[in-house]
């Protein structure tokens, strides 16, 4: 009977995605629930801090400025056709403040830090530790994956806030300095759209929950990975696609929220 | 690596990103030019505000003196009501033309205050009664062309 048997195979994926969410759910509540203890011994948030947003700053800075740079470019190209070159800073800086930085810091921010993280807590399970937490009676969560997380939610919007900043000075580079556009025009038509609410506070609300959802997928993947080599690789794999595909779907639904019609 | 090593740098990425953050609002937002100074409210009624949004410019021979509050619709007169916090130390009298203007062909639309003569100031709550509203590019086009029919019969 091939037609049952391909419902059911459909039935089967259905139950295993709802468990996997359910599962997930679960351990995202209970990392909530332990994270008494990262604030109560704030160094082991700090010791994340590093790992995950003081070494994903260079690659963060780098990528913001040469980000702004292409902008500055394109951006003159297009204007230039209507002779509005004076409207590059505000086009610089709406793309990045809003979208741009918010979404391709997170992006980076997965895959630099999220695939880290998976990747350590996938090995420490691989090789015991957890199990040999557990027997002490430390919660790997409270101990292991809450400040991780906290780490991760700190830092990704400063990240943003630092891919936006370098991208904005980028595309100061590019078109005042190189293409000389003129300076004051660049920098008064740039304060004139940019809202400090509407655009700069979307972009950090939108980098919060970019962290969020990273943070929680990269950690559970980890948590959740077979104890062996391959399946160690499988979910950091896992965690960069599934991250990525996360924080593209959450900026449209953000997006469609924050900027309606506006 | 040591504590305090760490600390140092964690601290330094910290430092960085609400830098980051105060230059974003400073420098490229708005915050910058936000009113902090007290202000009072003026209204003025308009048969057309264009394209003008609340939070747009009120300016003076130029100079920043307010931001635009509200613009709602009088249901009474039909006409668009856009109320605006001025500045305190800026005051006005009573026959000042608000005018809505445009800067640049393309850009922002904001409002220009071209005071005028009398010796009485408005006061808080007060009203612009000569108005002048935005031109929409459509009705300029449609007068031109009426006109050019007018005088080609």
């Amino acid at each position: 009977m091939p037609l049952v048997k391909s419902v059911r195979a459909v039935g089967h994926r259905t139950v295993d995605i709802v468990w996997r969410v359910g599962v997930a759910s679960r351990f995202l509540f209970q990392t909530l629930l332990q994270s008494g203890m990262s604030f109560r011994r704030f160094n082991l948030v700090v010791k994340e801090l590093f790992a995950s947003g003081v070494m994903s700053l260079v690659i963060i800075g780098v990528a913001g400025m040469f980000v702004g740079m292409v902008l500055g470019l394109q951006g003159f190209e297009t204007l230039k056709r209507y002779g509005s070159e004076s409207a590059l800073g505000s086009l610089v800086a709406l793309s990045l403040v809003r979208e741009l930085g918010p979404v391709l810091a997170a992006l980076l921010f997965a895959s630099r830090a999220g695939s880290a993280m998976t990747a350590e807590i996938g090995l420490m399970k691989a090789t015991e530790q957890i199990a040999a937490m557990e027997m002490m009676a430390v919660s790997p969560i409270a101990r292991v994956v809450a400040p991780r997380f906290w780490a991760g939610v700190i830092s990704m919007p400063l990240l943003a806030a630092i891919f936006s900043a370098m991208g904005v000075f980028g595309g100061y580079v590019v078109g005042v300095v190189l293409i000389g556009v003129d300076e004051g025009s660049f920098w008064s038509q740039m304060q004139a759209t940019v809202d400090f609410q509407a655009d700069i506070m979307n972009g950090v609300i939108k980098s919060f929950v970019f962290g969020f959802a990273v943070t929680v997928i990269a950690l559970f993947e980890g948590f959740d990975a077979p104890p062996t080599a391959e399946g160690v690789s499988g979910a950091t794999t896992r965690t960069v696609v599934q991250s990525s595909l996360a924080i593209l779907m959450l900026d449209v639904i953000l997006t469609a929220f924050m900027f309606r019609g506006a | 690596m040591e504590r305090s090593k760490l600390d140092l740098w964690v601290g330094a990425f910290v430092v960085a990103g609400i830098a980051a953050l105060v230059v974003l609002a400073l420098k490229v937002g708005n915050l910058s030019t936000y009113n902090v100074s007290e202000t009072y409210q003026l209204q003025a009624y308009f048969n057309n505000v264009g394209g003008l949004k609340a939070t747009a410019s009120v300016r003076s021979a130029g100079v920043l003196v307010g931001r635009v509050t509200s613009i709602t619709l009088d249901t009474e007169r039909y006409e668009a009501k856009v109320t605006m916090s001025i500045d305190k130390r800026y005051q006005f009298p009573k026959d000042t033309f608000a005018n809505i203007l445009t800067s640049g062909l393309l850009g922002e639309q904001y409002i220009g205050l071209l005071p005028g003569g009398e010796d009485e100031m408005l006061a808080d709550g007060g009203e612009f009664k000569k108005t002048q509203s935005a031109i929409v590019v459509e009705e300029l086009i449609g007068k031109f062309m009426f006109n050019k029919s007018e005088s080609s019969n």
